[in-house]
């Protein structure tokens, strides 16, 4: 009987590149930028790298096919490097190959990379693209705003709550992240808003305005990998171990079966419950002290705090207009930003968010850091659209927790 | 020889009405002679809407309460075919879902083209053919020309047969000839017409008039047995004026519609007989004539047995949305081009094979169903899907085009490109089972809800602007058939 991943493997170190509108860099120079504050943390040269994964979503607009730009860009010792592509969860999916790598004893240290080159494209948005020619035959080539925006009108329906009190919770989510994102050196967007300004913004997709939707970022952002026990050997003395990785992908049943209602993401509640377990947790809402989750909209956070079980269902508008969510909170939620201002290089999100856990339990994330580090910190990507998507959940402690 | 006739008859006006008010407005400083036109409201095609997805609304209207399966012959005659080697009714046939064994044709050529189809079914079911005969036209006018006001798109559909007849043909008579009113070479957009007074004088005053006296004698019936006097000239005056130069008293002209939609060309003739069997009494005669490179004279005599099952004219003309915006009306008719955006350069190539592949579920909307268990699946798959694994059970094909359905979440996206923006689209559930993510059209974003009753319409999905293709799939709309029609309509704009 498998044990899971619990404590297996350490994070030796992390790096993140600063997340925007990086109009002179490509993707090499952001790996880059990443992979050297990773070096650095690790404490270890390139060349103890024995196997490195890579996790893009839109390839064709920026790395092209294949490991062997990261193995250039990062001038790795020949070693093997895969490239993984699971929509917004790709990052997740890169760390997932890593710390596989490491658990299973193939290897000793790993490098798991996400990056994303958004800004080359001439608009807005993420790019316009197929899904296969099957798909587009038959559905609906929409865009991400109009894909997510359907969770409202559902969940509205579900829980039989008001237009107006959801935009106002939605609006909440999205004033918090902005708070946050403005004491966040690396993050894309650093501004304040208010309440009224998120109500009132042009509509994307309705009921979605400007500001529910985040922000498509340049970015990249990594992880180094090993086992406790060689992390120990480097001297690293407080250690951040890997507690759950779970990933759960859409079989179909939401749009082709019968019986989901639109307001909820399945595969979400199917990872979170997985990972619960992997993490040997119970109450995740006592013993969870910090989230960063996939606020690709600010309907899809509202969402996912009922997903991951930290709300009761129905109960994140309240939840969130209490405050519970927020930085000075009891679980605070993209207390860097979120996907809304740190930015959303498809690649790097799923890093991006382990990197602001893994800071805040090391008791490093500057200005923004809880007084309390948390011992247990979760991240989840959602990739897709909530009818069919790919969900992970990432939980990351202190070695002891 | 047995009797011959209409066995059910069916239409489909587009519900966008250009208010012809707004575009003399817009071209008055241009074209100040247009005002007097200034009247009533022309029905045009949406973007997404061509002469073969109108065909087949109109083709499901007919065959309301009719077995698909007895249609052996598919016509469809236009002067706007979409596609000019690519057989427009076969495509009508498969979005029909009807059976590979039967005959397709595309006939064009003149604006008589629909009644002259019409004579050719009648033909065919002297030969034992139940046939499905359909005009259909998407007709583009110059702006700042009459036939922009006096033009407008729509289509007809007549299953045609020799029993369970809601009206018998008493005879049928054609001229052909070469008088030139108007004309439009290969290739060409838009009409080259001369001079009305001549048309009007020689054209209708002599070809016509005399083809009715020729019809009528060869009918054996008298000029005032003619109960239902259908002729689709959008010149003022001229029906009337041909009804009496033949001794058709005056109340028997039947209305040709230009208030309220409009001369759907090739359409018309046959659309405008659609709307007379509505009305049309046991025992009453009707006489269609249609002009065009000569002219075509049919008499029929209706039963008195029902012919419309579905909206019919009448009903699809309730289903409306004023457009006062000509702007708007000039960017739907692909008369202006809009500024669109980089996201509207998304490569729309249509893979072939995959096309064929699929063109059951893709064209016919067939789904699958399991006869054991009742599930009901689109798109069909290999394995069909269950909550946690799949079920590898027997399958049945399970069409999905004629069932109701309701929406299961919604949105009008506003980033997404759309040439009627917002863009619209969400879940449907079918009524039975069967779910799908579809996109909306002809929808007011402010009246759908979760649970909101749709139906499904063939449109248009995609242009391959770059090779010249054109995709089709279906498309969801407020339930016309659930409100009567008219509701439907949704708000003005």
């Amino acid at each position: 009987m498998a044990s899971g991943i619990k404590d297996k493997v350490a994070i030796l170190g992390m790096g993140c590149a600063r997340f925007g509108e990086r109009w002179n860099d490509d993707a090499a120079s952001l790996m880059v930028e990443a992979f050297d504050e990773a070096l650095k943390d690790a404490g270890v040269e390139a060349a103890a790298i024995e196997a490195a994964w890579l996790g893009v979503g839109f390839d064709t607009q920026n790395v092209g096919p294949s490991g062997i730009p990261m193995s250039i860009a990062l001038r790795l010792p020949n070693i093997a490097v895969t490239k993984v592509e699971n929509y917004c969860a790709s990052g997740t999916e890169s760390f997932r190959g890593a710390v596989y790598a490491v658990a299973s004893g193939a290897c000793d240290v790993a490098l798991a990379m996400g990056v994303e080159k958004l800004k080359d494209t001439g608009y807005g948005g993420l790019p316009v693209r197929s899904r296969g020619p099957a798909w587009d035959m038959s559905n609906v080539i929409g865009s991400a705003p109009g894909y997510f925006a359907q969770l409202a009108g559902a969940y509205r329906a579900r829980h039989r709550i008001g237009a107006d009190d959801l935009k106002r919770a939605m609006a909440h989510v999205s004033v918090k992240s902005h708070e946050n994102g403005a004491r966040n050196p690396k993050a894309h967007l650093r501004n304040r808003i208010t309440e009224e300004q998120a109500i009132s913004a042009p509509i994307i997709a309705e009921p979605l305005g400007l500001y529910d939707c985040c922000g498509v970022s340049d970015g990249a952002a990594c992880a180094i990998v090993t086992t406790p026990e060689i992390a120990r050997s480097l001297g690293k003395k407080e250690m951040v171990t890997v507690k759950a990785l779970q990933i759960s992908v859409s079989n179909g049943w939401e749009l082709q079966g019968m019986g989901w209602d639109g307001s909820y993401v399945h595969t979400t509640r199917i990872a979170a419950k997985r990972a619960y377990k992997e993490a040997g947790i119970d109450k995740p809402r006592a013993q969870i002290s910090l989230t960063e989750v996939h606020d690709c909209f600010s309907i899809t956070e509202l969402v996912t705090m009922e997903d991951i079980g930290l709300s009761t269902e129905g109960g994140a508008v309240k939840d969130v207009l209490d405050g519970l969510f927020d930085a000075d909170g009891k679980i605070p939620c993209q207390i860097d930003g979120g996907l809304k201002c740190f930015g959303h290089p498809i690649g790097a999100s799923g890093l991006r968010m382990i990197y602001e856990n893994y800071l805040q339990i090391l008791g490093r994330a500057g200005e923004r850091q809880r007084k309390t580090p948390p011992s247990l910190a979760l991240s989840h990507n959602l990739g897709g659209m909530p009818s069919q998507n790919v969900s992970s959940i990432t939980i990351i402690g202190a070695a002891g927790a | 020889m047995g009797l011959v006739g209409i066995v059910g008859a069916g239409a489909y006006v587009p519900c966008r009405r250009l208010q012809r008010r707004s575009a003399a407005d817009a071209h008055a400083w241009f074209a100040p002679g247009l005002k007097t036109l200034a009247k009533g409201e022309k029905a045009f095609a949406n973007w997404d809407e061509d002469a073969i997805t109108m065909a087949v609304e109109a083709a499901r209207d007919a065959l309301t309460g009719h077995d698909r399966a007895a249609v052996s012959k598919v016509l469809l005659a236009s002067t706007s075919h979409p596609f000019a080697d690519r057989q427009n009714a076969g495509i009508v046939k498969e979005a029909l879902n009807l059976p590979d064994a039967v005959g397709v044709l595309d006939l064009c050529g003149s604006q008589r083209a629909g009644t002259s189809a019409l004579i050719e079914a009648l033909d065919l079911a002297r030969a034992g053919h139940r046939t499905l005969c359909m005009a259909s036209e998407k007709r583009n006018a110059k702006p700042g020309s009459e036939t922009e006001l006096t033009s407008a798109d729509g289509a007809a559909a007549l299953l045609v047969g020799g029993d369970n007849l809601a009206a018998e043909l008493l005879g049928t008579h054609t001229v052909a000839i070469d008088f030139v009113d108007h004309f439009r070479a290969e290739g060409r957009r838009y009409d080259y017409s001369w001079e009305p007074r001549w048309v009007r004088d020689d054209g209708y005053g002599k070809i016509v008039v005399s083809a009715i006296r020729d019809a009528l004698k060869v009918v054996g019936i008298a000029a005032d047995a003619v109960d239902h006097f259908i002729a689709a000239t959008p010149m003022r005056g001229v029906n009337a004026a041909m009804a009496r130069a033949v001794g058709i008293p005056p109340d028997r002209v039947v209305d040709a519609l230009m208030d309220q939609m409009g001369d759907s060309g090739a359409t018309h003739p046959l659309l405008m007989l659609v709307h007379a069997l509505e009305r049309a009494k046991a025992g009453e005669t009707i006489l269609v004539v249609s002009f065009g490179a000569g002219c075509d004279v049919l008499v029929f005599r209706a039963t008195g047995k029902p012919a419309v099952g579905g909206l019919g004219v009448s009903g699809w003309l309730a289903r409306r949305r004023p457009e006062n915006n000509y702007v708007r009306y000039l960017a739907l008719k692909g008369e202006l081009e809009l500024e669109s955006g980089m996201r509207a350069e998304f490569d729309q190539k249509t893979p072939l094979t995959v096309l064929y592949r699929n063109r059951r579920a893709v064209f016919g909307l067939v789904g699958v169903r399991n006869p054991q268990t009742g599930a009901v699946q689109y798109p069909p798959t290999s394995l069909m899907v269950g909550e946690t694994v799949g079920e590898a059970g027997p399958q049945e094909p399970h069409p999905l085009a004629d069932r109701q359905a309701r929406v299961v979440t919604f949105t009008a996206d506003s980033l997404t490109y759309s040439p009627d923006p917002p863009c619209c689209y969400g879940a449907i559930e079918f009524e039975g089972g069967g779910r799908m993510t579809a996109e909306f059209v002809d929808v007011d974003p402010e009246r759908i809800e979760i649970g909101t009753p749709m139906r499904m319409m063939f449109r248009v999905k995609a242009r391959d602007t770059l090779r010249g293709f054109t995709h089709y799939f279906w498309k969801a709309t407020p339930d016309y058939l659930a409100v009567g029609g008219a509701d439907a309509a949704q708000a003005a704009e």
